[in-house]
């Protein structure tokens, strides 16, 4: 039965791409439950929604390219704001993701053209099908986007496990702590808008986190966390997206029910062990 | 020539003055006590040292052959680390970040220098367990095989032995009364006065107004010193 929805192409383009996108998005996601960034990755997500938005309403016709360099800008304020000192940060990352949310759907309200607005907010926020819609330059973006991702983080992961482990430690012995911050930041805000082609604005961080918190459970080296969170997210990923296009679900909402009971797996494996 | 020479420094933060007209040097093997009540900005002091804020005020110069950014560093341990999965082999080796630049992976000397360190502090068989399970005096071993990792000559410890039982404490002092032995200058933060002037060589006494600076013996014989000392005791006993 699989075999028969595999010979459409946007099939096989949705699941190279949403294999690729889990791959990249749980990578950081142990660095980011670590540093206690989480609530970043929902706040960005909420900022790719407005941009969005604003993009729709520009007609700009493909609108990563809007949408990638403003989210990219909030992530790196964000991080800017947030080191000075902690309070201000969450407020900040609070102000900015409810802010980008309500200014994106109101000006969607206003300026929108189009006959089914619930649907198209609804589709944006949950992701229901936009992953089957992709067209072919889409999925080479995305997978070159991804590769980028793979490599900088094989290439920066000693210094990135550094600096998540201890941060003034890292400082003291001259690591430019700064500049990896950024580029987590970066990193974390172009993982966040393909993701927004998955699962949808508002399940982003479920993406980033659930591998993470699940392989923490059960691993006990940073690298076999960081493997198995890769791994388990890839999984997650490709039966919540069979699993959907079988049923007809959702296909944010399945792969993050999926990673849900992989979760609840796990803390059964740490428990019973 | 001193490994460390602070000129009339003046710290803290923004128009927040909290220390100001400490001046004092380190030389190579020396054991420097940091002491003072709660909030005189030993910490703020210490965090000057490595460079991670500014002084308002005053210079910091590096001597003997040191650069800034070698040293070593024992940071009081955060919330993070405590659940942090990583194993003690990940934590020592990412000391060795001060010598690595941009190479992304670790060499063959970083490694050996790692497993080198491991065994100075004796944890060795540890190398492969999670840094998460093992007790308060073996992560404080594990993070100072890191600082030595990163530095032959000088280690900054803030409290190194907060937290730890008598038994536990005792064993932290003698190791690094032994570091010092063999030749690594100590800078310590410490609450601990009678510690302090057990085994440190010179005293830098911290807080409202006076400072001072100078030998073990001299802090003795001062009225500061005397006055700190005592109030130690009296609480201890």
């Amino acid at each position: 039965m699989i075999q028969q929805y595999l010979q459409f192409p946007f099939v096989r383009y949705a699941l190279v791409v949403g294999t690729l996108i889990a791959l990249c998005s749980s990578l950081l996601g142990v660095t980011l439950v670590l540093k206690r960034f989480s609530f970043i990755g929902d706040g960005l997500s909420h900022v790719a929604f407005g941009a969005m938005a604003v993009a729709g309403v520009l007609h700009i016709t493909n609108d990563m390219l809007f949408v990638m360099p403003v989210t990219v800008l909030c992530a790196i304020l964000l991080l800017r704001t947030g080191r000075n000192t902690r309070i201000k940060g969450d407020a900040a990352i609070a102000m900015i993701s409810v802010g980008a949310l309500a200014i994106g759907y109101l000006l969607l309200n206003l300026f929108s053209t189009s006959t089914n607005l619930s649907g198209d907010v609804c589709s944006t926020l949950f992701g229901s099908t936009s992953i089957l819609t992709l067209t072919k330059a889409e999925v080479w973006l995305c997978a070159a986007l991804s590769v980028i991702v793979v490599v900088l983080f094989i290439l920066f992961y000693n210094k990135i496990f550094a600096v998540t482990f201890d941060e003034e430690f890292s400082h003291a012995i001259g690591t430019q702590v700064e500049a990896y911050n950024l580029l987590i930041a970066v990193v974390i805000a172009v993982i966040i808008v393909l993701a927004m082609n998955l699962v949808g604005s508002l399940l982003i961080s479920a993406l980033i986190i659930f591998p993470a918190l699940s392989a923490m459970r059960v691993f006990k080296s940073f690298r076999s966390v960081t493997v198995c969170s890769a791994a388990l997210s890839v999984v997650c990923a490709l039966t919540g997206m069979l699993v959907s296009i079988v049923g007809g679900t959702p296909v944010g909402s399945t792969i993050v029910a999926v990673d849900i009971v992989m979760f609840i797996a796990f803390t059964c494996i740490e428990r019973f062990r | 020539m001193a490994l460390i020479t602070c000129r009339d420094l003046a710290l803290g933060y923004e128009s927040h003055v909290i220390l100001e007209h400490l001046s004092f040097s380190v030389n190579a093997g020396n054991y420097l006590c940091i002491v003072g009540e709660n909030g005189s900005g030993k910490t703020t002091l210490m965090r000057t040292m490595l460079g991670l804020q500014k002084p308002l005020d005053g210079a910091i110069a590096f001597g003997d052959g040191m650069r800034p950014n070698e040293v070593g560093y024992l940071p009081q341990q955060t919330a993070i680390q405590k659940d942090f999965p990583a194993t003690v082999r990940e934590i020592v080796l990412s000391g060795c970040q001060a010598h690595v630049g941009m190479r992304p992976f670790y060499n063959r000397a970083e490694k050996a220098l790692a497993e080198e360190n491991l065994a100075r502090m004796g944890m060795g068989d540890y190398r492969r367990r999670c840094y998460r399970e093992l007790s308060g005096g073996q992560q404080q071993r594990v993070l100072l095989a890191r600082a030595l990792c990163a530095t032959r000559k000088l280690l900054l410890l803030d409290e190194p032995v907060s937290g730890l039982d008598p038994k536990v404490t005792a064993e932290m002092y003698a190791l690094i009364e032994r570091l010092n032995g063999e030749g690594v200058t100590i800078i310590m933060i410490s609450h601990d006065i009678a510690a302090a002037v057990r085994y440190a060589t010179h005293i830098l006494h911290v807080g409202s107004g006076q400072t001072f600076f100078g030998t073990v013996d001299d802090y003795r014989a001062s009225a500061l010193g005397n006055r700190f000392i005592a109030m130690d005791g009296g609480e201890g006993a």
